[in-house]
C-alpha cells in the first residue's frame, strides 16, 4: 500500500529579500504561511512546484510538509516554524513584521 | 597595519564592479540562480534561512579604527544596526538586501576590506592569533606571513576549483591561542638557529571526521615558505576527493595516503614550484614586514591603573578576567567581551563597534582585533588609560568581565539563521550564561571553555571544547550530544561523548550537573576543570548525567 501523502505546501526564498516566501491559491508569492496553497496530491504538487521553480524571482522552491491547522497550513518541522517565525534571539525577521500589522 | 597598495585597491575595486554587475544581470533575468550563486558565493554572499548573509573577512582578524567604523556604518545603513563576529575572523551581516550588496562591497573597499574568497571551495581568509603583536610569549609576529598568505592566496589561479573549502591559520607565540591543528594547514611560526621559519601543520580539522593535524615539516624557512605552501596545496588539489564532498578535505586525503606520502609528493612538487618564485615572495614580505612595525609604545606612570585596581572591586574583578600580559612594560592587552550574559555570542550594535573604534582610536595605538572565540582585543594599551577604558566599555555594556570563564561560549548562529544547522546555538549559549551569572559561579568554576555547534560542521568549535556541546535533529526535535575533555590548544584534544543527547529543555540543566560534579570532585580551586577531568575521566560525569534507572524512578 502507498504511504499516505503527507499535505504539502511550495516555500522558497524571495530573490531581492532572501524573505521566506510561500506559494498560494492563485500562483502568487505571500509572505505568511497560512496563505499558502496546501496541496494533498503528489503530482499536482510536483507540477506546481517544477512551475514555481522557473520563477526568477524566486530561489531554492520546495515542498514542505504542513498540517492543515484552524487558520490554514502550518509547520511540521521547527526548521520550517523557525522559517516562518524568524530568529529567537531577536525580534527580527517575520515576526517583527507581522507585529507591525 | 598593512595597506593595500595600488594593485590590491584595483583588484579589489574590479571585484566590486564585476559583482555588481552580475547582481544587476541576476535581477534583471539575464543570470539564472545556478549561474549567479556560485559568483555570489565568490564574493561571501549566501542564502540563509529568513534572509542573505555577507560574510567579510577580517584578515588575521586585525582591524583600524576606520574599519570598525565602516563596519557599524554597513550595519546600521544596510542591516538590523549589528554584526555577527564569527569563529573565523569574520564578520556576517545576517539582513542584507540583494541590490544593497553591490553598495556593502563598496563601502568595504573604501576602508580596504573585502568578501573575497569567504566561502567556496578556495583557500579561505586567512586567520592568525588574535594576541599577534602584542602577546608577550611571541617569537614572531603572524600577521606579515598571513598578509602574504592572503595575497599569494587571493586569485590564486591554481587554486580557485580546490576539491574543497582550504583554511589556513598562523601562530607565532608559544601559546597556541589560534587553534592551529584544526586548520588544513597550520604555522607554527619558530626560530631555529638565529633564523624565523614555520613548523607545518597539516589535514587538522573539526566539523564530521574531526582530526588533530599532523607535523609536515618540522622546519621551513621563510624563504622556501610560499613554494612550500603551493607545493602542498597544489599535491591535494590534484589528489583530493571530488567524488565526495566528505572525504574532500586534505584531512582525509592525509589520512588515507599517510603522511610520509603526501610529504614525498610536497617535497617532490617543492622542487619543481621553488625555482619559480625567484624571490619576489621574500621582497614582498620585507615590505609587508615593515607595514606591520611595532607602535612607538609609550613610557609612564601606572599610578592610575594601580589605584584603580586596588580600590575599585568592579574594575579589579574585570582586569583580573580580562586582561593579558603585554610584551611591552606598562602595557596590557585588553579582551572585550562582546558576551554579556544573556546576549548572543560575537554580536556587536553599531553604536558598540564606534566605541571600540573610539577607544582604539583615543588609546589603544589605532588597532583592535578579532578573535576566533568571538571577542574584540584591544591589542596596545597602556596600564593608566584602562581606569577610563573601563569605564567607557562600562558605559556601551561591554565590561562583563568574563574571558575564559562559563559564560564566554563560542556559538555558531545555529538554526536562528544559518541554512545548515540542524538545531539552535545562540539561545543555549544565552540560556547557559544567563545561568550561571544567576548561580553567581563562574569565578568558583574558573577557566572553562564551552563551545557550541548547531551542526556536525562544527563552526562552534564543539569538539575542542572543555564542554563542547552538537545540536542535531533527531527525529524532528532538537537533541544536544555533549562532549567533554576537548583542547584547541597546542596539545590539541578531541573530546569525547557523554553518551546519549539531551531534548532543548534538558541541556542546561545537563551542564549545571557536570559542573556540580567538578566543583564537587576538584582536589582543589586550583584544579581547573579540564585538569580534573584529565584525572578523573569520563565515569563520575556520565554518573551525573545519566542516572541509574532506579533512581529516575524513585525521582518520579
Amino acid at each position: 500500500m502507498p504511504r499516505p501523502f503527507t499535505p504539502k505546501a511550495i516555500t522558497a526564498n524571495a530573490l531581492l529579500e532572501g524573505d521566506v516566501i510561500y506559494l498560494d491559491d492563485n500562483g502568487q508569492w505571500v509572505r505568511d504561511l497560512r496563505q499558502a496553497r496546501a496541496f494533498t496530491e503528489a503530482e499536482v504538487a510536483d507540477a506546481a512546484l517544477a512551475e514555481a521553480a522557473k520563477d526568477g524571482m524566486v530561489v531554492g522552491a520546495y515542498l514542505t510538509d504542513i498540517k492543515l491547522g484552524e487558520n490554514g497550513p502550518e509547520p511540521t518541522h521547527f526548521r520550517e516554524e523557525f522559517r516562518r517565525t524568524g530568529p529567537s534571539n531577536y525580534f527580527h525577521g517575520k515576526q517583527e513584521a507581522e507585529a507591525h500589522v | 597595519m598593512y595597506k593595500y597598495n595600488d594593485f590590491d585597491e584595483a583588484f579589489v575595486r574590479e571585484r566590486v564592479a564585476q559583482f555588481s554587475a552580475q547582481v544587476a544581470r541576476r535581477i534583471d533575468g539575464s543570470l539564472t540562480e545556478e549561474e549567479f550563486r556560485p559568483l555570489r558565493l565568490m564574493n561571501g554572499l549566501y542564502l540563509q534561512l529568513h534572509a542573505y548573509m555577507l560574510r567579510v573577512a577580517i584578515p588575521y582578524g586585525t582591524l583600524n579604527s576606520g574599519q570598525m567604523d565602516q563596519l557599524a556604518h554597513i550595519a546600521e545603513t544596510y542591516d538590523r544596526g549589528y554584526g555577527h563576529f564569527t569563529t573565523r575572523q569574520n564578520i556576517q551581516y545576517n539582513w542584507p538586501k540583494l541590490p544593497d550588496v553591490p553598495a556593502i562591497l563598496s563601502d568595504l573597499a573604501d576602508v580596504e576590506m573585502h568578501a573575497i574568497q569567504t566561502s567556496g571551495n578556495t583557500i579561505r581568509n586567512v586567520t592568525a592569533d588574535h594576541f599577534a603583536g602584542a602577546a608577550a610569549d611571541e617569537v614572531a609576529d603572524p600577521r606579515p606571513v598571513a598578509e602574504l598568505v592572503r595575497q599569494w592566496s587571493t586569485d590564486h589561479p591554481e587554486f580557485q576549483f580546490l576539491p574543497r573549502k582550504f583554511k589556513i591559520a598562523v601562530s607565532g607565540a608559544k601559546a597556541d591561542r589560534a587553534v592551529i591543528k584544526a586548520h588544513d594547514i597550520g604555522l607554527y611560526l619558530r626560530e631555529q638557529d638565529g633564523e624565523i621559519g614555520a613548523q607545518i601543520i597539516v589535514g587538522g580539522g573539526l566539523g564530521r571526521t574531526p582530526m588533530v593535524g599532523k607535523v609536515l615539516k618540522d622546519f621551513v624557512s621563510l624563504a622556501d615558505l610560499l613554494p612550500y605552501l603551493e607545493a602542498t596545496v597544489s599535491v591535494w588539489n590534484l589528489l583530493g576527493r571530488r567524488d565526495n564532498k566528505y572525504k574532500a578535505r586534505i584531512k582525509i586525503t592525509v589520512h588515507e595516503h599517510g603522511i610520509e606520502d603526501i610529504r614525498a609528493r610536497v617535497e617532490e612538487r617543492f622542487a619543481q614550484v621553488k625555482p619559480l618564485f625567484g624571490g619576489i615572495d621574500l621582497a614582498m614580505l620585507e615590505e609587508i614586514k615593515a607595514a606591520f612595525a611595532p607602535p612607538a609604545f609609550r613610557e609612564a606612570a601606572t599610578d592610575a591603573y594601580d589605584r584603580a585596581y586596588a580600590t575599585d572591586a568592579v574594575f579589579r574583578a574585570w582586569a583580573d578576567t580580562n586582561l593579558s600580559t603585554h610584551r611591552a612594560p606598562g602595557y596590557a592587552i585588553a579582551t572585550v567581551s562582546i558576551k554579556t550574559p544573556g546576549q548572543t555570542p560575537g554580536d556587536a550594535s553599531a553604536d558598540q563597534m564606534r566605541v571600540l573604534a573610539q577607544l582604539a582610536r583615543d588609546y589603544g595605538h589605532d588597532e583592535l582585533r578579532i578573535s576566533h572565540e568571538q571577542n574584540v582585543i584591544l591589542p596596545h594599551v597602556h596600564k593608566s588609560d584602562l581606569p577610563v577604558i573601563h569605564a567607557a566599555l562600562k558605559e556601551a555594556g561591554l565590561a562583563a568581565a568574563n574571558i575564559g570563564l562559563v559564560s564566554d561560549i563560542i556559538a555558531c548562529p545555529g538554526m536562528d539563521y544559518c541554512a545548515l544547522a540542524t538545531a539552535r546555538s545562540i539561545p543555549v549559549a544565552q540560556g547557559i550564561a544567563t545561568r550561571f551569572d544567576e548561580l553567581k559561579l563562574e569565578h568558583e568554576i574558573g577557566p572553562l571553555k564551552i563551545k557550541i555547534s548547531g551542526c556536525i560542521n562544527a563552526c562552534g568549535h564543539h569538539h575542542v571544547g572543555h564542554i563542547g556541546i552538537l545540536g542535531l535533529d533527531r527525529a524532528g526535535v532538537e537533541n544536544y550530544q555533549i562532549t567533554l575533555g576537548g583542547d584547541g590548544t597546542e596539545d590539541m584534544v578531541i573530546g569525547e561523548r557523554t553518551g546519549p543527547g539531551f531534548a532543548y529543555d534538558e541541556i542546561i540543566p545537563a551542564i549545571e550537573r557536570i559542573l556540580a560534579t567538578y566543583l564537587e570532585l576538584r582536589e582543589a580551586p586550583e584544579e581547573t576543570f579540564l585538569e580534573a577531568y584529565r584525572r578523573l575521566g569520563m565515569a563520575p560525569f556520565k554518573d551525573a548525567l545519566y542516572p541509574p534507572k532506579e533512581e529516575k524512578a524513585n525521582a518520579a
